[in-house]
């Protein structure tokens, strides 16, 4: 059974904005599925429909096993959300915030306290419980978040953009805790517009462009579509700077090279992969062309996005469509 | 469904007490009119017409009761319209509660902020000279009128709260509690209103909920005012938290 499947889910807002615009899913139990997209994509108002937060206008969804419009105080009870925006109450403590919502998942009041206290210590929060959440630093807040949404070992955990605007060191924090999670089986949803963290976490990712699910596999599967590894070049700069020509003639028994843009770097596909580096290098060195220094670049799923869209999956550039529904 | 709206109420509490800015408008500001009105309108006692009262206190007390209930009320909305705002109602909302929990855990968080302003400014009274001529009976009185005015406040607040969505809508009708009860026997007896100020507070119900505070205080309890009093609270009360109801599922329903 998939833990979460969609058919033509869509979600258009009232003034006709169309957020989703049929969305097909399938999400194996057990799995992390990367749900990547640039601002504005319509990952959020996905998730706000997964969750019950918002109703879809078309198609269906099934979260755990139960229709997400039917069923919802049933997908409720066997989902944990960390919704985009760490929405935590700055004047109560963490403490309190673990214990009310243990409380508001059915927790016997005997085991409130004790599982609050293992996700504290799990997130790294123990010391921090009783200070308020107002003081927290970014990280602290989406490692609380994330006690939170676990507090009742959901089946299926939803992550809307977890480390956005996080640290690099609270960023890898999240990740080896969605790591633990996926080996204690839990299926994670995580929606991302980092290239890196689905690239990292995910088992499969699904990018999403304008409502519309353009790619979905496995990293690496969506990587081998997007073309061959390539080989950038940079090559040490003479009198005049760096001959160029002589280097691109002594290429082009390879493939056809490419100039980069400050004028001493050549790119060149690699259809053979990292056997044909060895020749090249040969082939420079009998031109006389010094070579400075060379990259192996692999397809990156930023790749994908543009074979598929037509433009780059830019986390910094917000998009007018960027409605994730009412509050 | 016990469970959780105690916990829910207990937050509530929590937080509002953690809100210096929400604290000040519950107790500390009415206290302040309350001082400057008796402080400069004592020999309105003398008017003619005035009715009889112990002490100008006794008789204003009532007035500022009622205002502070109304400002609980908008304390209350603010609340929700934050929680709103900084996605925390989300949360409850994504949680396997029912719904109707969020609106009753806030609304029983009302009614023990009305009892607390209760206590306040009875003690306030007795501080400053003032009396509760209907005895104990008669603060039980005040306190049921209190807490039941509070909750039906608390429950309009949260009814804008819902419709609007944001903090300054909410945060807009402010200036509206003074004309309502400045439209109400409140802070003068009705009979020495002019019309049409008159007619209006005879209408409001906000006439009955400060007589019915009033009549303990400034004499033996009389059934009729007290009861008055107690059912304009209950029907503001019972109609305001249908209102509220339907609001949130008006607010699911269009989700």
């Amino acid at each position: 059974m998939a833990a979460i499947e969609t058919e033509g889910l869509e979600r258009t807002f009232k003034g006709g904005l169309t957020a989703v615009a049929g969305v097909d899913l399938a999400v194996r139990e057990g799995e992390v599925y990367g749900f990547l997209g640039p601002n504005g994509a319509g990952k959020t108002t996905t998730v706000r429909m997964l969750v019950t937060l918002l109703r879809p206008t078309g198609g269906r969804a099934t979260v755990a096993g139960h229709d997400v419009a039917r069923e919802p105080d049933a997908v409720r009870r066997r989902i944990g959300v960390a919704l985009q925006e760490a929405a935590l109450d700055p004047l109560m403590t963490g403490r309190e915030l673990v214990e009310l919502q243990a409380t508001l998942h059915g927790i016997s009041p005997a085991r409130v306290r004790g599982r609050a206290r293992e996700l504290l210590e799990r997130v790294d929060l123990l010391d921090a419980q009783d200070r308020r959440v107002g003081t927290y630093s970014g990280g602290m807040k989406r490692r609380l978040d994330l006690a939170l949404a676990l507090i009742h070992e959901p089946a299926v955990l939803f992550l809307d953009e977890p480390t956005t605007g996080l640290d690099p060191v609270s960023r890898m924090t999240l990740w080896d805790e969605v790591r633990r999670l996926k080996a204690a089986g839990t299926t994670v949803f995580l929606t991302t517009q980092y290239l890196e963290e689905a690239d990292q976490l995910a088992d499969r990712v699904g990018i999403i462009d304008g409502g519309r699910l353009v790619a979905e596999g496995t990293p690496a599967e969506l990587k081998a579509e997007a073309g061959h590894a390539r080989l950038d070049l940079t090559f040490a700069a003479g009198g005049d700077g760096p001959d160029l020509e002589a280097a691109a003639a002594a290429l082009r028994p390879f493939g056809t090279p490419a100039p980069g843009t400050d004028g001493t770097h050549l790119r060149l596909a690699l259809p053979g992969g990292a056997a044909e580096i060895a020749p090249i290098v040969r082939a420079l060195d009998e031109a006389g062309v010094e070579l400075r220094g060379l990259q192996v670049v692999q397809p990156t799923l930023d790749d994908v996005f543009v074979a598929r869209t037509g433009h780059r999956l830019d986390p910094e550039e917000p998009r007018a469509d960027a409605a994730a529904g009412p509050r | 469904m016990t469970r959780v709206v105690a916990a829910l109420a207990r937050r509530a509490l929590r937080t509002t007490a953690r809100r210096p800015q929400f604290v000040a408008p519950l107790v500390l500001f009415p206290t302040l009119f309350l001082a400057a009105n008796v402080g400069g309108l004592t020999r309105a006692t003398s008017l003619p017409g005035f009715p009889p009262v112990p002490s100008f206190l006794d008789f204003q007390l009532a007035g500022s009761l009622t205002q502070a209930l109304l400002l609980g009320g908008v304390a209350s909305g603010i609340a929700i319209a934050l929680e709103i705002e900084m996605g925390f109602f989300d949360r409850l909302l994504a949680a396997p509660i029912p719904r109707v929990a969020i609106v009753l855990g806030r609304l029983c968080a009302a009614a023990v902020v009305a009892l607390g302003q209760v206590a306040w400014f009875l003690a306030v009274d007795l501080a400053f000279g003032g009396s509760v001529e209907g005895g104990p009976l008669g603060a039980l009185a005040v306190a049921a009128i209190g807490v039941v005015a509070g909750v039906g406040f608390g429950a309009t607040g949260i009814t804008i709260a819902l419709l609007a969505r944001n903090v300054a809508t909410v945060q807009g009708v402010f200036p509206l509690v003074f004309v309502i009860l400045f439209g109400s026997s409140a802070f003068f007896p009705r009979d020495l209103l002019q019309s049409p100020a008159r007619e209006v507070a005879r209408y409001n119900p906000l006439s009955l909920i400060a007589d019915g505070l009033r009549d303990p205080l400034v004499g033996p309890v009389s059934a009729g005012p007290v009861l008055e009093g107690l059912a304009a609270a209950g029907g503001v009360a019972v109609v305001m938290t249908a209102a509220c109801v339907l609001a949130l599922r008006r607010r699911l329903a269009r989700a």
